[in-house]
């Protein structure tokens, strides 16, 4: 009974919660990199070192008006920004973030389920996500945000397909779905899949960026665009949960990396005995500090590049990053067999 | 050329989309108004509307003396405030026939490479931020600062000088300025290169910008442009060297001259300009030399019935100044200026057609506009 | 420093230090005078060469190329000027446009100065031109009235586009021929030509409301009667 109901809720409560705070945190993040980057500081007002400044920003926004433009559809208008938050948050469904521990003398699983087609659970819910810019775009009733959005959405799905295929490619190495056996049979490999799939992780990462709409992908919706992006009407709350949306995706992009790239919970060289003295680190700390790394990369990334225009973008993910998915697909795969 | 059809009633043609690039843009550099006729993503014509910066500096020019109208030019080119400055009291001296002495021209040279590469700093800074590289915006202020400040010590104000009077400067430079300013240098030469290093061999930066409006040496030359749009279309032609005026003659340094004449060229041959600059300010600093500040200036500057067209090179491109005398009134008859950025910006419209809307930001920055100037 | 020059109206006897005067009978008729009871001048000086000066080459050859094209020819302080009829202005500039010794692809500047009580036409319009091959400079000068009309030399240097109608939007100088000859700096529905020498500087007096809202009031009247 226990085993079975009050221990995943409460993996989903502490889960959920800390995903939503470090959604809320990776705003101010991003604001600090960036500003870093740029010989700045940053928010500094508000707590000490400006700490405090995501309280400030969920206080703004939602005390803010909520404006509804007169033809929208107002039931899709109020459905989309939620269509596109909770995909984001319920893939932390199987992500892994540590193995079976024991805590209070019950072996607890640090993640809430493991369903053995997990990868496909994730690409798939992820995918629903579009639908929430879809909508938003429609429901606003606006020429701009409906062609915002339908370029927004194309882009996603055309760079969908790569990174799906690299998926397959990480896959054909661990020979199956489940995100915890791709940990394990990295573990067992004794080597990330990063270094013996170079190329996937590259066609990732990018991939990754285009999908989450962060820069160098982010035409559709900067402002420096006519259009002001899908979620030009939107203001307060909902404009919020857009907003937040985008960075749990890019949190969920860090985390799958992170497991099928960079050895999920595994600490580096989990084989070698003599960096043994690296145990005492919670595994799920080692998770946190790669995915880390990848969200601080994407922010550094974002501070240094200008963006692609939107014909370059989807030249880049059609005639270039599938093919090459593809290839390394085909090759992982004569490997596999020749090797087998 | 044929008009394109604004209406006001037409909101959707069958197949053609107008589209506003209002005059509150974020990427417009000013309130600038584009009106674009799209085929999907391609623009198939371009309306530049402009006048919603017009403050009649010509007409007030008639209605104020002869030295008032320094501050009014500065107001032009906001950005390179200082330039507007020297070139109307080039015209003024010019139509007096007064001799600026050596010190003077010296400085106002100083002053006008300063100007060159604070509004190249402004420009590099935008024009990248439209592009998406926002840091670079950030780095090119930093740099930007450290010439206002500079400026600030000699004139007192950054941003519209007031820096120069008829027959010479107001005041000398401060103790130590000289100092500041090859300092100044030396740490710009750095920060040069870090620009470069973002921007100029970055695969995304080259993909938007190469093969961008491209546009022939000739086709330039008929267009009116000048300054970088012209040099970067392969014509060698540079107010300095070709009229010298103020200490140019002087000084020794290149004109970097495009080839191709697409927004990357452009972009180079200002970078280039920001090192040349960079030189001619190290010579003229090492070489000021002493003596007065201001020539022999009558009480009452009232310049003999006349008229005279008197040209500079300002960071945009030529910067004339047309002002007839009529000889007897403290104030000038008329009072032109010829901006560079109005004849730069009728480009955009022949330059523009066949790319698409994300490409507009890119050639606005790449014709480097500033609508203080274009309106007037 | 100005000789006595050549302008065709009668000079009367010079009224004030520097530079020839407008004769006192037509300042009389002319706009009131200004504080100091000077009368408005009359025109440009428009000085002639200096008798050991030698005409350019260029101007020789328009004149051979062009006969009648060259009515008067000016030199002050370095800079060369033409006078040009209008009736000869587009040949006249596409001869120095193509001219081999004359070049001057490069328009600079178009610009008119208003010269009120001038009888044989109030406007001077200047056309600056730069040669890139030669690197010398001339400027060429027509002389028209309030209505008379002005070809564009547009299809000679497209920088005189923006320039031209620059000229057509301040002084309403009558330029035909222009591919798009609307108002650029004013709105488009602007009644006057602001740097005329008779516009206020204040602006147009019965237009100045009260109150911004008469105004808005009365832009939107007037663009319900545009879609109406």
């Amino acid at each position: 009974m226990i085993d079975h109901f009050v221990i995943p809720l409460v993996k989903i409560l502490v889960v959920l919660n800390a995903t939503l705070v470090a959604v809320t945190y990776m705003v101010l993040l991003e604001r600090k990199v960036i500003a870093w980057a740029q010989s700045r500081l940053g928010p500094m007002r508000v707590g000490p070192y400006g700490i405090l400044q995501p309280v400030a920003d969920a206080i703004k926004l939602m005390i803010k008006e909520d404006i509804t433009p007169v033809r929208a559809d107002k039931w899709v208008f109020t459905a989309a920004p939620i269509i596109s938050m909770v995909p984001a948050l319920i893939v932390y469904a199987v992500i892994p973030f540590g193995p079976e521990v024991t805590i209070f003398g019950r072996k607890v699983a640090l993640y809430i389920t493991d369903v053995n087609v997990g990868l496909l659970y994730i690409v798939s819910v992820a995918s629903v996500g579009v639908y929430g810019i879809i909508l938003g775009g429609y429901a606003s009733n606006s020429k701009f945000p409906l062609l915002a959005s339908l370029r927004a959405s194309a882009q996603l799905i055309s760079y969908e397909v790569a990174v799906t295929l690299t998926l397959v490619s990480v896959i054909l190495m661990a020979g199956s779905l489940s995100m915890v056996s791709i940990v394990r049979a990295q573990e067992s490999s004794h080597l990330w899949y990063a270094f013996v799939q170079p190329l996937a992780f590259g066609i990732f990462i990018i991939g990754g960026l285009a999908e989450t709409n962060r820069a160098p992908f982010d035409l559709p919706e900067a402002e420096q665009e006519l259009t002001g992006g899908f979620h030009t009407e939107y203001s307060g709350m909902r404009f919020a949960l857009f907003f937040l949306a985008e960075y749990a995706n890019m949190i969920v992009v860090s985390s799958v990396a992170t497991t099928l790239f960079l050895g999920g919970w595994l600490r580096p060289f989990p084989n070698v005995a003599m960096l043994g003295f690296l145990d005492f680190i919670p595994a799920w700390i080692w998770f946190l500090v790669k995915s880390f790394v990848f969200l601080y990369v994407f922010i550094w990334i974002r501070a240094t590049l200008p963006r692609y225009r939107y014909d370059q973008l989807m030249r880049l993910g059609w005639k270039v990053l599938i093919p090459l998915a593809i290839a390394n697909l085909v090759v992982t795969g004569i490997v596999k067999v020749l090797l087998l | 050329m044929e008009t394109p059809a604004v209406h006001h009633g037409a909101m959707f043609d069958t197949s053609e989309l107008v589209i506003n690039m209002g005059p509150q843009h974020p990427s417009t550099h000013g309130v600038l108004r584009v009106v674009l006729r799209l085929d999907g993503e391609k623009v198939v014509d371009a309306d530049v509307v402009i006048g919603y910066l017009h403050r009649g500096i010509e007409k007030l020019s008639e209605n104020r003396n002869w030295t008032q109208i320094i501050l009014l030019t500065d107001r032009m080119d906001y950005v390179a405030a200082a330039t507007n400055n020297v070139g109307y009291c080039e015209t003024v001296e010019k139509l007096m026939s007064i001799e600026v002495p050596r010190r003077a021209r010296y400085i106002r040279t100083i002053m006008c490479e300063l100007q060159r590469i604070a509004s190249h700093c402004l420009w590099i800074g935008t024009h990248a931020m439209d592009i998406g590289a926002m840091t670079v915006f950030l780095y090119a202020f930093r740099e930007r600062e450290l010439i206002l400040d500079l400026f600030e010590e000699m004139c007192g104000a950054r941003l519209t000088y007031n820096s120069m009077r008829i027959g010479g400067l107001p005041l000398d430079l401060p103790p130590g300025w000289d100092k500041k300013v090859l300092q100044f240098c030396s740490i710009m030469d750095t920060k040069i290169d870090e620009y470069e290093e973002l921007l100029t061999h970055n695969r995304i930066w080259l993909e938007r910008t190469k093969g961008i409006g491209v546009i022939s040496g000739a086709d330039a030359v008929a267009l009116g442009l000048s300054g970088p749009p012209l040099r970067g279309s392969g014509v060698p032609r540079d107010v300095r060297k070709d009229e010298p005026y103020a200490a140019y003659e002087e000084m020794q340094f290149d004109v970097p001259i495009g080839t191709a004449g697409d927004t990357y060229d452009r972009y180079l041959v200002r970078l280039e300009e920001f090192r040349q600059s960079l030189r001619i300010i190290r010579q003229a600093t090492d070489g000021l030399p002493e003596g007065p500040i201001v020539g022999k200036v009558p009480r009452l500057i009232k310049p003999p019935a006349g008229e005279t067209y008197h040209a500079i090179e300002s960071p945009k491109g030529e910067l004339g100044y047309f002002i007839v005398s009529d000889g007897k009134s403290t104030n000038p008859y008329r009072f032109r200026v010829r901006p560079p950025s109005f004849c730069n910006l009728q480009g955009l419209r022949p330059l523009i057609k066949g790319h698409l809307i994300a490409d507009v930001v890119a050639l606005i920055g790449s014709l480097d506009v500033v609508l203080g100037e274009v309106d007037r | 420093m100005a000789e006595d020059p050549k302008t065709p109206e009668p000079p009367a006897g010079p009224a004030a230090p520097a530079g020839p005067k407008a004769p006192g009978a037509e300042a009389a008729a002319a706009k009131p005078p200004a504080a100091k009871a000077a009368a408005p001048p009359a025109g440009p000086p428009d000085p002639p060469p200096p008798a050991d000066m030698a005409v350019p080459s260029f101007i020789k050859t328009l004149e051979a190329a062009v006969p009648g094209s060259v009515a008067q020819v000016s030199y002050y302080l370095g800079d060369w000027t033409v006078i040009v009829p209008v009736t000869h202005l587009l040949e006249a500039a596409r001869h120095l446009c193509d001219a081999a010794d004359a070049g001057f692809d490069f328009c600079s500047d178009v610009t008119a100065i208003d010269w009120p009580p001038r009888a044989e036409g109030r406007f001077d319009v200047v056309y600056c031109l730069y040669s890139t091959r030669h690197r010398h400079r001339v400027r060429l000068k027509v002389k028209v009235g309030d209505v008379q009309p002005v070809p564009s030399v547009t299809g000679i240097w497209l920088a005189a586009d923006w320039l031209e109608r620059e000229v057509y939007d301040m002084f309403g100088v009558n330029v035909t021929g222009h591919p798009d000859r609307r108002r650029i700096l004013m709105p488009d529905d602007w009644q006057g030509f602001p740097q005329r020498k008779d516009y206020p500087l204040e602006g147009p007096g019965e237009l100045l409301m009260e109150n911004p809202l008469d105004w808005l009031r009365l832009r939107q009247a007037r663009e319900q009667a545009d879609i109406e």
